[in-house]
C-alpha cells in the first residue's frame, strides 16, 4: 500500500474528499443551476487536490492516482468535516461555507509563504476559485437561514450538527468570518468553546470515510497496474 | 445530447392562420431566413418546436443519471474530472434548451412538470443501465456520437434560438464524443479484462444507439412537415446510415467487433450494409418497459421533491429582501 507524509496532505485530502462528496449531488440538486454550480465547485476542488497530490507524489515517488486510490482510510488526513455524508442541502451548504472560509485562509497563506513554485501556483489559482465558492455558499446560508421556517430550522440543525467538526479548521479569524456570515443569515453561531471532535492528524476518522473510499477506490483496486 | 428522432404527427398548419402571413412565413423558411421569437409563426410550428426542444432538454437532464452513476467510481483522478465536467455540461445543455423553449411562450416549470408527470418523453437511450466503466466510453463514443449526427443539422434549424443553442451544444458534444472514444481506445489497448469490458459495452450500446435515430422512414409518422419547416434536414434512415458509416471504421481501429452478423461494407455504394435493430425492444422501452425507465423517473421526481423546500426558501428570501428594499 502507498503512504506519504506531507504538510500539504490535510489540504490535498480535504479538497479531494470534499470534491467527492459534492460530486454525489450531480443530478440530485434542488435546481439545474445548482447541479451546475456544485459540479463547478467539485471540479475546482478536484483540480486543487490534484495540483497538490502531484507535488506530494513527486516528493514521494508515487502518482496522484496511487495516492488517491491506494492509500488506506487511516492514511488520509482530510479534516473530518469533509468526509461527512452530504445530508440535506442546508447541511451541504453550511459545511461548504465552513470549509470555504478555512480554505480562504489556508490558500492565501500558502500563496504568500510556500517555497515550492508549483504549490504557489496551485494556491494562487485556488484563491480566485475559492472567492466564488465562498460567495456561493454564504449566499445560500443567508437565503436558507433567512428564508422559510423550514429552511431556517434545517439550517440551524445543520450548523449544530457540524459544529463539533470545526476543530481542525477553526481559528479566531475563522470564527469571526463564520459569525459574520451566520449573523447575516439571522442565525446565532454556537459557542466558540463548545466541544470538538478530535482531528484526523493521527489517522483518526469517522466511519464514513471507509465507505466513501471503498466506493471511490473499488474500480482502480480491482485492476491494479491498469491504465485508464 | 440526444434528440432522438421524435416522430409524431403535427396538426395541419393550415387552420385559422392567416393565409398571407403563412405564405410569408413559408417564403422566409424556404429562403433560409431565421424565424425569431417575436415573428409570426404557425401554431403547429410553435407546437412542434416546443415538443422537440423540450424533449431534447429533458433528455439532457435525465442523461445526467447514467453517467453520474460512475462519478464516484471513476478509476483515475483525470477521468473523474473529465466525467464531472461532462455531466455538468449536460445540465448546461438542459438549461440552454429550456431557455430556447421558453422563447416560444411556455415556462420551464410547465415543461419540467410535463416531464415529471410522464406527459413528455426523453430519449430512450437513457433507459439503459451503465454497468461498467467502459459504458462511460461507449456512451461518449456512440451516444454522443449519434446525438451529434442528429444535432449538427439542427444548427441550421429555421428557428433562431434553437439553432444558436445547438451550435454551442454541438461543440461540447463533439468534445464528449472524442473523450468517450479515448476511453474506449485506452481500454482496448489495456489488459485483457479492460478489452473485454470495452467489447461488452459496445455489445450493449450498439443497437440502442442505432435506435436513437428513430423508426425507419417508411414507418415514420412525421418528418415531412419538419423537413419543409427546416427543423429537420435529413431523414432517420439517412442519419442512421451516416452514423454506421462513420462508426464502424472506428470500431475496427479499436479492434472491437460490432455485434451485427449482417454488417459488411458494400464497395458499390460506398456504404455499410447492416442488420435490423430490434424494433419490438424499441417500442417496449418507449412504452416505459425499459430496464431503467422507472428508476430514472423516480430519481428525477425525488430530486425535484427533495429540492422543493430549497426553492421555496430562495423565493421567500427574495420576496422579503424585495419588500425590505421597496
Ligand atoms: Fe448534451
Ligand atoms: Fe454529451
Amino acid at each position: 500500500m502507498v503512504s506519504a507524509t506531507s504538510e500539504l496532505l490535510p489540504l490535498a485530502d480535504g479538497c479531494l474528499i470534499l470534491s467527492h462528496r459534492l460530486s454525489e449531488w450531480m443530478s440530485n440538486a434542488p435546481t439545474m443551476e445548482e447541479d451546475i454550480a456544485l459540479g463547478n465547485i467539485a471540479l475546482d476542488l478536484l483540480g486543487q487536490a490534484r495540483g497538490l497530490l502531484q507535488v506530494i507524489g513527486d516528493e514521494t515517488g508515487v502518482t496522484e492516482d496511487e495516492l488517491a486510490y491506494f492509500r488506506e482510510p487511516q492514511e488520509f488526513r482530510n479534516p473530518l468535516i469533509c468526509e461527512l455524508p452530504n445530508g440535506d442541502f442546508a447541511f451541504t451548504m453550511a459545511r461548504q461555507l465552513f470549509v470555504d472560509i478555512w480554505l480562504a485562509h489556508v490558500w492565501s497563506e500558502l500563496a504568500a509563504t510556500a517555497s515550492d513554485e508549483q504549490v504557489r501556483g496551485v494556491a494562487e489559482k485556488a484563491i480566485k476559485e475559492n472567492a466564488y465558492h465562498r460567495r456561493h455558499s454564504s449566499s445560500w446560508v443567508v437565503r436558507l437561514g433567512d428564508g422559510t421556517d423550514e429552511s431556517r430550522r434545517r439550517m440551524e440543525t445543520a450548523t449544530e450538527a457540524l459544529w463539533p467538526y470545526r476543530g481542525e479548521i477553526a481559528d479566531d479569524r475563522w470564527y469571526d468570518a463564520v459569525d459574520a456570515a451566520l449573523t447575516e443569515a439571522t442565525l446565532t453561531m454556537p459557542p466558540r468553546d463548545a466541544w470538538t471532535q478530535r482531528s484526523s492528524l493521527d489517522g483518526w476518522h469517522t466511519e464514513h470515510l471507509g465507505y466513501l473510499l471503498a466506493e471511490m477506490q473499488s474500480l482502480a483496486r480491482a485492476h491494479p497496474g491498469a491504465t485508464w | 445530447m440526444y434528440s432522438q428522432a421524435l416522430d409524431q404527427r403535427d396538426e395541419s398548419p393550415r387552420g385559422v392562420d392567416d393565409a398571407a402571413r403563412l405564405a410569408r412565413f413559408d417564403e422566409r423558411v424556404a429562403a433560409e431566413d431565421k424565424i425569431e421569437p417575436n415573428d409570426w409563426m404557425p401554431a403547429a410550428y410553435r407546437k412542434t418546436l416546443i415538443r422537440q426542444i423540450s424533449q431534447h432538454a429533458h433528455s439532457e437532464i435525465i442523461g445526467m443519471q447514467p453517467e453520474g452513476n460512475w462519478l464516484t467510481r471513476a478509476p483515475s483522478l483525470r477521468r473523474k474530472a473529465v466525467l464531472l465536467a461532462k455531466v455538468q455540461d449536460e445540465a448546461g445543455h438542459g438549461l440552454y434548451l429550456y431557455a430556447a423553449a421558453e422563447t416560444l411562450g411556455i415556462t420551464r416549470e410547465e415543461l419540467v412538470d410535463q416531464l415529471l408527470t410522464g406527459k413528455a418523453k426523453y430519449s430512450s437511450i437513457f433507459n439503459y443501465p451503465t454497468l461498467t466503466w467502459a459504458d462511460m466510453g461507449a456512451i461518449g463514443w456512440l451516444v454522443d456520437g449519434a446525438a451529434i449526427m442528429n444535432q449538427v443539422p439542427i444548427c441550421r434549424c429555421s428557428y433562431g434560438p434553437y439553432a444558436r443553442a445547438m451550435v454551442r451544444i454541438c461543440k461540447e458534444e463533439s468534445f464528449h464524443q472524442r473523450q468517450g472514444f479515448e476511453i474506449m481506445l485506452t481500454l482496448s489497448r489495456g489488459t485483457d479484462e479492460q478489452k473485454a469490458m470495452a467489447q461488452d459495452a459496445l455489445d450493449r450500446w450498439w443497437w440502442p444507439s442505432l435506435m436513437m435515430f428513430g423508426p425507419h422512414d417508411a414507418s415514420s409518422v412525421h418528418g415531412e412537415q419538419s423537413m419543409t419547416w427546416k427543423i429537420k434536414r435529413f431523414s432517420n434512415d439517412e442519419l442512421r446510415q451516416k452514423f454506421v458509416d462513420a462508426t464502424v471504421p472506428q470500431a475496427d481501429f479499436l479492434g472491437l467487433r460490432v455485434p451485427d452478423d449482417e454488417l459488411r461494407y458494400d464497395a458499390g455504394s460506398g456504404h455499410y450494409v447492416f442488420g435490423e435493430p430490434d424494433w419490438d425492444e424499441f417500442a417496449a422501452v418507449l412504452r416505459g418497459e425499459g430496464p431503467c425507465n422507472e428508476q430514472r423517473m423516480a430519481h428525477r421526481r425525488r430530486a425535484h421533491d427533495d429540492g422543493a423546500w430549497v426553492r421555496e426558501a430562495a423565493e421567500a428570501h427574495a420576496a422579503k429582501h424585495k419588500a425590505a428594499v421597496a
